[in-house]
C-alpha cells in the first residue's frame, strides 16, 4: 500500500488530464478564496494601516537590511518552528500538521503530473511520502480535535460540538483520512465510496476558503514579521519596554527594583504558566 | 472600558477564557479567536490583558469618557516578577513606562500550608479575626485582639465635606 502511488491505478478510470484539471482548479479556488477573503475582512488594509501607525510611534528607523534580516527570522522561527504557540502541545500538533499537509499536498501534484497515466512507474519515495504526509495530518489534526483544541480544553464544550471554526480542520482530517482509507481498499467497491469521500472533502477544503480558517497560513507570517517590526523600530505595539533588571540605569529610575527584588533578582518561577488554562 | 482582542496577534490559547472572572473572555465560533462576549459586562479587572502571552488584549476607553487616542499598556512577566506599564497621552508629547515588582518571593513559595496547621478551636472559631489575619495590620500589637478604633488612636471624625 505504502509503495504504491494510488493516481496510477486511478487512471484505469479517470484520465490523467482531469486528475491534472482538478488540480489546477483546486489551485484557483485557493488563490481566489484567500483573494475574496482579503478583501471581505479587509485585513490588508488593517495590515498596512497598522504599519504606518506603528511607523507613526517609531523610535528609531529599522533599514531595509535589517528588514530583510527579520524576514528571515520570521521565517526560520515563526513559519518553519510555529514559535508563536505558547501551549508546547498544540507546537508539536502544528508541526505535524503543517508539515504533513506540505507532504500531502506536493507529493499528491508530483504524483498527478508526473505519473498518474496507466504504466508509469512511479519512484517509491513519492507514495510512501504521500502516506507519510496523510499519516502526520492524521496525527496532529487528531490530536487537536480530540485533545488541544481550546473549544475543549478552555471553554469546555465537548468533542462532537461543531461551528463554523472548525469547517478547516474537519475537511482537513476528512480528506486525510479519506485519502489514506481509499488508498488501502483502491480497487473494491469500497474504495470508490471512499474516494468520493476524499474528493468531496479535499473540495470542500479548497474551495470553502473564503469561508475557513484555511487563508490563515497566507496572513500568519505576515503578522509575525510586522510583530517583529515592531519590535526593532521600538513602538512596540505601544506595550513597555521589556526592561533589564539587573541594568543599574533601570535600577536608578525604578528604584522600586533594587529595594525590593535586590539588585540581581531570580527568576521568580512560571505564575500562570505553572498550569495549562483548563479550569471550566 | 471593556477589552478588545488583536485578532492577528490571539492565538485562542485560552488563557484569557479561563481568567475571567466574568466569564465574558469566549472563544470565537468563526475563528477560533477570543473575544469579549459582553463590554457592557466588564469591569476592566485587567485580569485576561495580563494573562495573555501575546499582549494580544487591550482596553479601550468610551469615547465620552477617556480621551481617544490614549493608550495603557501592561506586561506581567512571571519570570521577572515584574509588572510594566506604558502610558501614552494623546497628544503623543507624554510617553511613560512604569515598572514595579509583583512579588518579592518566587511563585508558589509562599502558598499557606494549611494542612501542617492545628484545627482551630471554638475561640478561634467565634472571633471575628480572620484564620490568618494580615500581620501588617497590627492587631495583635498592643495585646490580643486589639482592634485599632478611631478612638483608640485618639482620632475624631469631623463634620462636613473637607480636603
Amino acid at each position: 500500500m505504502f509503495t504504491i502511488n494510488p493516481f496510477t491505478e486511478l487512471a484505469a478510470s479517470i484520465p490523467s488530464s482531469v486528475m491534472q484539471a482538478y488540480v489546477v482548479l483546486m489551485f484557483f479556488l485557493v488563490v481566489g478564496g484567500t483573494l475574496l477573503d482579503t478583501i471581505h475582512k479587509k485585513s490588508a488594509r488593517y495590515f498596512f494601516e497598522n504599519a504606518k501607525k506603528a511607523q507613526e510611534s517609531a523610535s528609531r528607523s529599522v533599514s531595509s537590511g535589517e528588514k530583510a534580516s527579520l524576514a528571515i527570522q520570521t521565517v526560520t522561527s515563526e513559519v518553519l518552528t510555529s514559535s508563536e504557540f505558547a501551549n508546547p502541545k498544540r507546537r508539536i500538533s502544528h508541526l505535524f500538521t503543517m508539515y504533513g499537509f506540505i507532504l500531502f499536498v506536493a507529493t499528491t501534484a508530483i504524483m498527478i503530473f508526473g505519473y498518474s497515466n496507466v504504466g508509469d512507474t512511479t519512484p517509491g519515495i513519492w507514495p510512501i511520502l504521500w502516506h507519510l504526509g496523510a499519516l502526520m495530518l492524521c496525527f496532529g489534526g487528531y490530536w487537536f480535535w480530540f485533545g488541544i483544541r481550546v473549544d475543549l480544553a478552555a471553554e469546555g464544550n465537548p468533542w462532537y460540538r461543531f461551528v463554523r471554526a472548525d469547517m478547516f480542520i474537519l475537511s482537513l482530517l476528512a480528506t486525510c483520512t479519506f485519502a489514506l482509507i481509499w488508498s488501502a481498499t483502491q480497487g473494491s467497491t469500497a474504495g470508490w465510496l471512499f474516494f468520493a469521500l476524499f474528493i468531496l472533502s479535499s473540495t470542500i477544503l479548497f474551495g470553502g476558503v473564503l469561508w475557513s480558517k484555511f487563508a490563515h497560513m497566507f496572513f500568519k507570517p505576515a503578522a509575525a514579521y510586522q510583530k517583529r517590526v515592531t519590535k526593532a523600530d521600538g513602538s512596540r505595539e505601544n506595550l513597555p519596554a521589556d526592561f533589564d533588571l539587573t541594568d543599574s540605569a533601570v535600577q536608578k529610575q525604578f528604584p522600586d527594583i533594587p529595594e525590593y527584588m535586590g539588585t540581581n533578582p531570580p527568576n521568580m518561577g512560571l505564575g500562570i504558566k505553572r498550569e495549562s488554562p483548563n479550569h471550566y | 472600558m471593556p477589552t478588545f482582542v488583536y485578532m492577528t496577534r490571539c492565538d485562542g490559547c485560552g488563557q484569557c477564557v479561563d481568567i475571567c472572572p466574568s466569564d465574558i473572555m469566549h472563544i470565537d465560533k468563526t475563528l477560533r479567536r477570543a473575544y469579549n462576549i459582553e463590554p457592557n459586562m466588564c469591569w476592566e479587572c485587567y485580569s485576561c490583558v495580563k494573562a495573555c502571552p501575546h499582549h494580544a488584549i487591550d482596553v479601550r476607553g468610551y469615547a465620552d469618557f477617556a480621551p481617544l487616542g490614549h493608550s495603557v499598556r501592561v506586561v506581567r512577566d512571571e519570570e521577572k516578577g515584574t509588572i510594566a506599564w506604558r502610558i501614552k497621552f494623546r497628544n503623543g508629547k507624554k510617553d511613560f513606562d512604569l515598572l514595579a515588582p509583583i512579588t518579592t518571593k518566587p511563585w508558589g513559595t509562599a502558598i499557606p500550608q494549611l494542612s501542617n496547621e492545628s484545627a482551630p478551636d471554638d475561640s478561634m472559631r467565634n472571633s471575628h479575626l480572620l484564620y490568618n489575619e494580615p500581620k501588617y495590620i497590627q492587631l495583635d500589637k498592643d495585646g490580643k485582639d486589639s482592634l485599632h478604633t478611631l478612638e483608640s488612636n485618639k482620632l475624631s471624625l469631623k463634620a462636613g465635606v473637607y480636603y
